[in-house]
Order: C-alpha cells, then structure tokens, then sequence
C-alpha cells in the first residue's frame, strides 16, 4: 500500500493530508478538515490541475503588457506547454477584463482570459 | 484650502474598501489620494490567483481583486487623485499632497484614513555581507519589472526568504524561462502559506532551504554567484555549511515592513512590534480621527482581511465625522496583551461601551505551535479556549469579542490573549 | 595633445581639474569608469578632518589643515552640502589622557584652530550619548562633514564647464615617453582601450592604481595597499543619536571605529580597517560587519544598530610610507605624481588641487582666464522651496510634482537635472549620487523601475543597457516574451 503525503491547498489552513493507495485506487484520504481537502487530495492523486497565470504582449496600450489567466483549470503536466502559446500571443489594446485572449489553450477546452484592463 | 470630510491615503486594496464602506455610511466628501498611476496598488502587479476566497467565494488574481473595488469606487463616484504623492499629514489633519498638475497643495481632512500598506525588507538592513552588483532586487520590484514592464531581471535565480512574494516569483520567473536554483529561508519554517509552497515550489522541483542564509554575494558588475550556509539556533551560519550557486540573480523575499513615515510624521503613536499604529476597537490611532487599516496598521496574510478590516475603518471614520469626536462615551478603555506565544493584537485597546457586539481580533504567533490552544482571558478569567491544530508566524490568527461579556465585567482592565498547550 | 591630461576622476583628480581650467591651458580627466566618484572618493567617511591626526610636518598634515580651511568657501561657491559640526576624540580610560594631550599639542603645532580638552562632565553636556566611560575628549571644532559625491561631482562639473574635457570608461594601459618634435620638450604618449591620447603632463590621480601607474613611468617605486573599510548606514531616524563626528583615541591598531552624522542627516558608522589584494575589492565582510556591531558601543552608547539601512566597503589607497606622494616623478619628467591619497585625503583634496595649480602654473607660466567661472549651482533641492515657490517651479516644469524615491523625496525633475547637466548622470548609481534617489531607507526597491524609465527616455538607453553602476552590471536581461520593443 502506498501513501502519499500532500498539502492542502484549498484554503489558507494548508491541511496536511495523507492518502493510501492500492495501484491506482485510493483507499483512504486522512488529515483533512473539510470536503475540499478530500476532493483535493483525489484530484492531486490522481488528475492533478492547476490555473496558469501570466502575461501577455500588448501593443499600443497604456502598458506593455497584460495580464492574464487560464479560466479554469489545466492539467498540471500542461503547464509549460501552455506558457509557450501564452508567450507567443500579441494584442492589441484596448484590452478589458475577462476579454478572451486565447481561445481552448493546447486543446484543454480552457480559454486564457485578461485579467486587467489596458486602455 | 479645501477640504473633505475623509481623507484616504493610499488607493490600494486598504483604501478603496476604506472609501466604499465611508461613502455607504453616508459620507459625501470623500478623497483617495494614490502615488500610483492607477488604483488598485500592489495588487496590480500580483497577477497570480487565490485571492478573495473569503470576499468573493472565488478565487480572482490580484488585478481582478483590486478591479471588484474599483469599480466600485467608480460607481460610487468617490474622488480620487492619482500620480499624487502625499508629502506630510499634520497632528491637526491637514494633508500636504503634490502631483505634476495641481502642484503642492494642503488638504483639510475631518478624519483621515491611514492605508499606505507596507515596503518590502532590503539587503542593507539584513546585514548580508559581500559586494554590491546588479542583480539584487527584492521579490517585489522583480514582480513588478516582470508583470508590469515586461523586462526580467536575471535568467538563474537564487531567492533569500520564503515569504509569499518570494515564493510567487519563484514560479512566476521560472514560468518565464529562469532557472530557480534555491530557496534559502533563515527561519526554521517558510512565513510563506502552504499552498505557495505546493504550487511555486513543489510543482517546479525548487528546493527549500529552511535555516539557512545568504553568507555571501560575489561579481562586481553583475551577480555572479551567492554561497547559502545553514544556520545554528542563534541564527548564525554554521562553518563548512556553505554551498556555492552560480547565478546572475538575487531575490530578497524577507519580510514586508508598514509603510509609516507619514504616520510618524503625523505624530501618531507606534507598535514596535507590528511597526504599525496603536489602534483601538474603531482602528483609530491616538490621535482622534486618524484610523489605520491594511498592512500599514499590520502586515496581513490575506488581502480579504486587509478589505475587512479597511471597511470598518471606513464606516468607523463615517461615524466620526457625522458625531463627532465625542460619539459614544467612550468609558473605560481596556488593554489588550498577548504573550505566551501571541506577538501582538490588533487593535489594542477596546472601550467597551462603543464596541459592535462582536469584535474581532486579530494576531499573529511568534513561532510554529502544533495542537495548542488559543487562549483569551478577561482579566484572570479564562473565557475562549479554541484547539488549533496548526498556528505559524506566516498565518494571521484571530478571535471573536462578544460586547456582552466585556459589558457584564465592570472595571474589567485588561484582556489577554495567550497560546497554551492545554 | 592635451597641455596637461589628469588620470582619475576622484575627489584628487576632480580638484586638480578645477584648479586647472583657471588657466588657458587645455587639460582632460581621463577615468576607467563611467562616472566620476567610482573609487575611494565614494565610500568613506565623509568627514573634512580639522587636521591633528597627522605627523606634524607631513604633506597629510599640511594639505589637511589647509584642505579644511578651504572647504568651507568651497563648498558654497559649488553648493556642496557641507557642515561644521565639530569632532571629538574620546578618550575612555584614565591612562588615554596623555595620548589626548599629546594629539592636541601634535594640532596645536599642525595649526589646527580653536582645539579644546573637554572634561568628563563637559563632554557628556555636549554629547548625551557619549559612552558612560567616556573620561576626556579632545574638541575640534573646525572638523566637518561634506557629501563625498557631491563634493566629487560638483568638483569636476565646474572644471568641465570651464573647459577641462572628460572621457569616461577610458582606462590607461601603458605610458611612453618621447621627445615632442617641434618644442623638444618631454612629452607622454598614453595608449587607452579608447586610443591614444597625447599630453605635455601627466598628472596621476589614480587612487588604488597609482602605484601601478607611477611604476610604470619610474624606477623609484611606490606600493599602495588598498586598505579595505567596512560602514554601516543608519536610518535618518538614527540620525541625531549625536550631532559631533566621534573618534576613538588612535591606537597601535588604528584609529578605531568612528560614528558621524551624515550631512543627509543619517548616522555613519566605520571603517573597520584590513589590507586587500584586490583593488576592486570592496566587498563587505560577515567579520568587519560584526566588528563594527562589537565596536561602535566603545565610544557611544545605545547604538540603534538595528536601524541599519546599508552596508558598504571602501578601499584607501594606502602608501606604504604612510605619506601623500605629491610632486613630480624624480626619474619621469612631467608625471605628476598625486599618489598615496588615503585619509584624510577627502578633507585634502582642494589643497591638493590648489598646489598642483600653482606647480603647473609656475611651469607653464599660465595665464589666467578670464571668463572662469568659480561658482556653480547644484541641482535644485525643491524641498528647501516655499510652498508658493515649489508651486511656481511645477508650474514652470510639472516633472518636480512628481516623486520618484519617496524615501529622500526625489522628484522626477531633479533626476531629469543630473542626467542632463554636464558630466551627467548615466546609470542608476549615477542618478543616486547626484540626488540620493535610492539611498534611504527601501535603497531603491521603489524607485528604481521608475529611474529606469526617466534614463531611458532621456538617453535613449535600452532598458538592457541601463547599468546600476557602468560596464557589465546591466539591471535587466532583456524582455519577456523574447519580444524586441
């Protein structure tokens, strides 16, 4: 039986959780101190995702550039092949809030979204 | 000269929720007076996500966080003033402010709301020894440099603290393409929030290095490399620890610092602990009218304490200025005290009579404690006892005043708040 | 040609220009660096001695007493922040009173004015924060504190106004001798990393390289040492813990550790003193930090050492006779030498300048100009303005409405000045010597994006150009995103 031992992230609390697993069941989910910190702890186990956040080039706006996220999340092992089509984009400004920058990012059917104004 | 009922300085996370709650409790003449070019302060530049979890049950990055108040101020039509540097608040209330198109002019401020938040924490006042290159920066200029102007630093990093900002850009730089070699903490546990420590460094394969410090910086024109020794109990590098990490880059995340040259200035009583103001239950300062919220009153952890705490700062600087200084006898004051592991408590001293019915108070530890309790007590009283399975200096704590237990103790002197293990 | 071409653009070397461009004579600075005030004139103790320290009779002795007696006139003709503020020697222990009469009878024969023994009492009514040991002090009112930069950098703007040519990031390689063709006279052919130039006189104000120099040229050689001393800076909260420079008594080890206001207002404290190999070794040290810490409570009491903003290192050009090395070259005609400048060559350096005018003038039998212009205004200090005069000057330029260092109260406008005046500033520790942007109490995490930003509209620099301090010390790599802009 293995175990894996894992930090909460779902809250500033930082539970530190342990999870047994058979191969790839999970047996048990201990440490935690709310339903976030089990759901964490199956999907770090097992489908680990994050939200990538970043910047991106604008051209002609009151900044060089803007910042920007993904809107949900993406597979963890995704990380820096998103980065490499984030790095790539150029707007043009005026860019708002939420305005969709790139659509469905290396195919995770997650949009990366502006999360600032640039006038 | 003109004057407005409240003046806020700082148009920051602190100040904005400030304005919102004052202008919600009626308060017409209202000033945010920001450096910046734009609102929204240091928020601006953290484009990472996990704020407003508590505010806003989602989880926003820093320049959606800042845009939620925003755009509340816009819709409230509060006065702001940016690019505009506030030079001096005097004892009496007048503000000295200067910008490039009105010049150096004084404000008349019925109340004023201190929400300057906080600097970072240089080399110099950390006593790092070796030469002086290019290439040393603090987390925080680094984060701005990169997020806002779009240049980066240095390509192979060594980061000294792991406070969050040091820990945000431990990812952030290697997202953009630096190699980050180490993470070198002094204290034997990060100031950083655990989740930080997953996702910045865990995720990358970035070593922490709890104990340990920088003992020496090399390269004349630009960094070079710096040697990382671990440190005994005293805090002083151990012999034959050292390792040597080329690199061109050195970041300093080791501690945010209230920002309070105007507040000092202003002649406002000081905490040497938090380096912030002495507040009571309003957040007023000692001096009458001037209130404080946000990290210039005392570092926070999270940015939704810092908008909390400044909309009561706001409202409670509404109340001023429609009642007067006299609104509410204040009656006894009684003192707060931390000890026994609680490093201080804001605020720190409560008149009962004028206090909500329920207050809250919050604090930080001084070290790790695993399994202990929270203590307060009215006078010798235990009152609260609360387990806690986990407090660390890196995390804000806090606990829940009821008005009618501090009300029923005439005479009551001072509430203390303590870590027990039992 | 050159009449006459200066090696160093230090405190030395800057003074020697000034006195210089007095004359119809043509005369240039050449520097290894990108500015002036790059060496031992940058990091000291920013004192002006009164001068009792000194053998009597010395070249150090006399160009002190003379170099303080100048100061004062000086520094307002080039508005140069500059203070009186007196210095004690403090005397600790019984047995040190002989040694305190003795430095007083060594200043009374150096000519140093206005000397006074202060007693116990007398000392602590004059200084609160004196040590509880302290027993005796001797009193030199006449000791000062001046800004080093400014003194630098106001020094060689007047000589460039007036004519005295400065190239930077120019460093000396070799020195050859030859017989000029038409005049017959000795003449120096100096090869650079930036061509040759040619002079009738070589005056060689090289700091922790003049040995190297004078070697070159002569068989009589010289050996500097440079003589590392760590500082500590004090927050301007820390900055009236005394008003007087404060001494220890010198001792066999040395003259000990020091603690001075600043004419900024902040509190110094330093040097330690240990001898380098490495002339460009100013790194601070985890020991001479610590020394300072153990050391700085001999004399004062209740240092607030945690209020330190900045550590540095400066290097003293340590002959090792002990002894200024002024005059020609016994064996090298027309070089010049201005070698061994070590403390209190800061306190010297318009005696120095003034002697080395007057040699060249007796030699070339110069003639005075007569539009030099001995004065010079420095860059405008918008918080010495009324509100009505600041207000005035922001309508007339807005840039000093806008604070770039909020730590000293930089504006935009006073940063914009030392880039564009002569000799301007082209980094960012340039831009900090000329108007302290960087130097309080968050030492430059604010403002120096934004210093940044005003040097690269005014010079046009690429931000991966822009230095902290000249040559390879570049802030940024380059771009995010691998985009050109």
């Amino acid at each position: 039986m293995e175990k894996r031992n894992l930090t909460c992230i779902g809250c500033p609390m930082g539970c530190q959780i342990t999870v047994e697993m058979d191969g790839e069941k999970i047996v048990s989910v201990t440490g935690n101190t709310c339903p976030i910190g089990d759901k964490y702890a199956r999907q770090e186990v097992t489908k680990p995702e994050r939200t990538v956040t970043s910047t991106v080039v604008v051209r002609g706006g009151s900044g060089p550039r803007v910042s920007v996220k993904t809107k949900g999340n993406i597979p963890k092992s995704m990380i820096f092949q998103c980065m490499e089509e984030i790095d790539r984009v150029r707007v043009e400004a005026p860019v708002r809030i939420g305005d969709v920058i790139v659509k469905n990012v290396c195919g995770t059917g997650v949009d990366v979204v502006a999360t600032r104004n640039i006038d | 000269m003109t004057s407005y009922d409240i003046v806020i300085v700082g148009g920051g996370p602190a100040g904005l929720a400030a304005a919102v709650a004052a202008r919600d409790a009626g308060v017409e003449s209202i000033l945010i007076i920001e450096r910046d070019k734009e609102l929204g302060g240091i928020l601006n530049q953290c484009i990472h996500n996990g704020f407003g979890l508590h505010t806003f049950k989602e989880e926003l990055t820093g320049p959606e966080y800042a845009y939620r108040f925003e755009e509340q101020v816009l819709q409230r039509k509060i006065e702001y003033k940016l690019d505009t540097m506030v030079m001096d608040i005097s004892h009496d209330k007048v503000v000295t402010a200067m910008n490039r198109t009105d010049g150096m002019f004084q404000i008349r401020a019925g109340a004023v709301i201190l929400a300057m938040g906080c600097r970072e924490r240089p080399r110099g006042a950390l006593n790092i020894p070796g030469y002086r290159p290019a290439g040393i920066y603090s987390a925080g200029t680094a984060q701005r440099l990169v997020n806002i102007e779009g240049y980066m630093p240095g390509k192979e990093v060594v980061i000294l603290g792991s406070g969050d900002i040091g820990l945000i850009m431990a990812r952030r730089m290697t997202l953009e393409g630096a190699k980050v070699k180490v993470v070198a903490e002094l204290m034997p546990f990060s100031g950083g929030l655990k989740r930080n420590i997953v996702q910045c460094l865990d995720d990358y394969g970035i070593p922490l290095k709890l104990s340990h410090t920088v003992v020496d910086i090399e390269g004349k024109e630009r960094v070079k490399a710096v040697t990382i020794a671990e440190v005994g109990p005293d805090m002083k590098p151990i012999a034959g620890t050292e390792v040597r990490y080329t690199c061109d880059t050195l970041l300093l995340s080791t501690g945010l610092i209230p920002e309070n040259e105007l507040s000092r200035g202003c002649g406002v009583e000081m905490n040497p602990v938090t380096s912030g103001p002495f507040v009571n239950e309003r957040l007023e300062t000692s001096i009458p009218g001037v209130f404080a919220c946000g990290n210039v009153l005392h570092v926070h952890d999270l940015v939704d304490f810092v908008s909390e705490e400044a909309a009561r700062a706001g409202a409670n600087a509404a109340r001023y200025v429609q009642e007067g200084e006299g609104a509410g006898e204040a009656g006894e004051e009684v003192r707060l005290v931390a000890t026994d592991g609680a490093r201080y408590t804001v605020p720190s001293t409560i008149h009962v009579n004028r206090m909500d019915d329920l207050l809250t108070v919050r604090f930080r530890v001084g070290a790790v404690f695993k399994d202990s309790y929270v203590s307060v007590y009215l006078d010798d009283e235990r009152v609260q006892h609360m387990k806690k399975r986990i407090m660390a200096p890196g995390e804000m704590e806090q606990v829940i005043l009821q008005k009618k237990q501090l009300a029923a103790r005439p005479g009551l002197k001072t509430v203390t708040i303590k870590i027990e293990a039992q | 040609m050159y009449d006459v071409i200066i090696i160093g653009a230090g405190v030395t070397g800057a003074a020697a220009a000034r006195e210089l461009s007095r004359y119809k004579l043509s005369v240039c600075v050449l520097e290894k660096e990108e500015d002036v005030c790059c060496g031992t004139s940058k990091a000291n103790s920013a004192i002006v001695h009164a001068g009792f320290d000194a053998e009597t009779g010395t070249l150090k002795a006399r160009f002190n007493v003379r170099g303080s007696e100048m100061m004062e006139e000086l520094a307002r003709d080039l508005d140069i922040p500059y203070k009186r503020n007196g210095a004690m020697v403090v005397c600790i222990d019984e047995s040190g009173k002989d040694g305190l009469r003795e430095l007083y009878e060594r200043g009374v024969a150096n000519g140093v004015k206005d000397l006074r023994i202060l007693d116990r009492q007398e000392c602590l009514a004059m200084e609160p924060n004196l040590s509880e040991n302290v027993v005796a002090a001797l009193y030199a009112p006449t000791s000062a504190i001046i800004c080093p930069f400014m003194l630098n950098i106001a020094l060689a703007e007047n000589a460039n106004v007036n004519g005295v040519d400065f190239f930077f990031n120019t460093k000396v390689e070799a020195l050859t001798p030859f017989t000029c063709e038409k005049c017959g006279e000795p003449v120096w052919k100096i090869r650079t990393n930036n061509g040759e130039y040619r002079a009738r006189y070589v005056i060689n104000a090289a700091g922790v390289y003049a040995d190297v120099l004078h070697n070159m040229v002569s068989e009589k050689k010289i050996r500097i040492t440079p003589r590392r001393g760590d500082y500590c800076l004090l927050d301007k909260t820390a900055g009236g813990h005394v008003s007087h420079t404060i001494f220890a008594q010198p001792t066999k080890m040395g003259k000990g550790v020091l603690v001075t206001p600043t004419v900024h207002g902040n509190l110094l404290v330093g040097p330690t003193a240990v001898d380098v190999e490495d002339r460009e070794g100013c790194n601070t040290t985890a020991e001479g930090i610590d020394t300072l810490i153990a050391r700085a409570g001999d004399q004062v009491r209740d240092l607030p050492m945690r209020q330190v903003i900045t550590s540095f290192a400066g290097l003293r050009a340590h002959e090792e006779g002990g002894e200024f090395i002024i005059g020609e070259a016994e064996d090298a005609p027309h070089f010049i030498d201005c070698a061994g400048i070590e403390s209190p060559g800061l306190s010297s350096c318009p005696a120095i300048g003034e002697y080395i005018g007057a040699m060249m003038k007796e030699k070339l039998g110069l003639e005075e100009k007569e539009d030099w212009v001995g004065t010079r205004k420095g860059i405008l200090d918008p918080s010495a303005l009324s509100l009505e005069e600041r207000n005035e000057l922001i309508k007339k330029n807005p840039a000093y409405g806008r604070i770039i260092c909020r730590c000293e109260s930089v504006t935009e406008g006073e940063i914009i000045d030392a880039i564009r005046r002569p000799l301007g500033a082209r980094s960012l520790d340039g831009v900090k010597r000329r108007t302290r942007a960087g130097m309080g109490r968050c030492q430059a995490g604010f403002c120096s994006p934004r210093t940044m930003e005003i040097i690269n509209r005014e010079l046009g620099l690429p931000y991966e150009e822009i230095t902290k301090h000249g040559r390879a010390s570049r802030l940024v790599i380059g771009r995010t995103k691998g985009v050109e802009e």
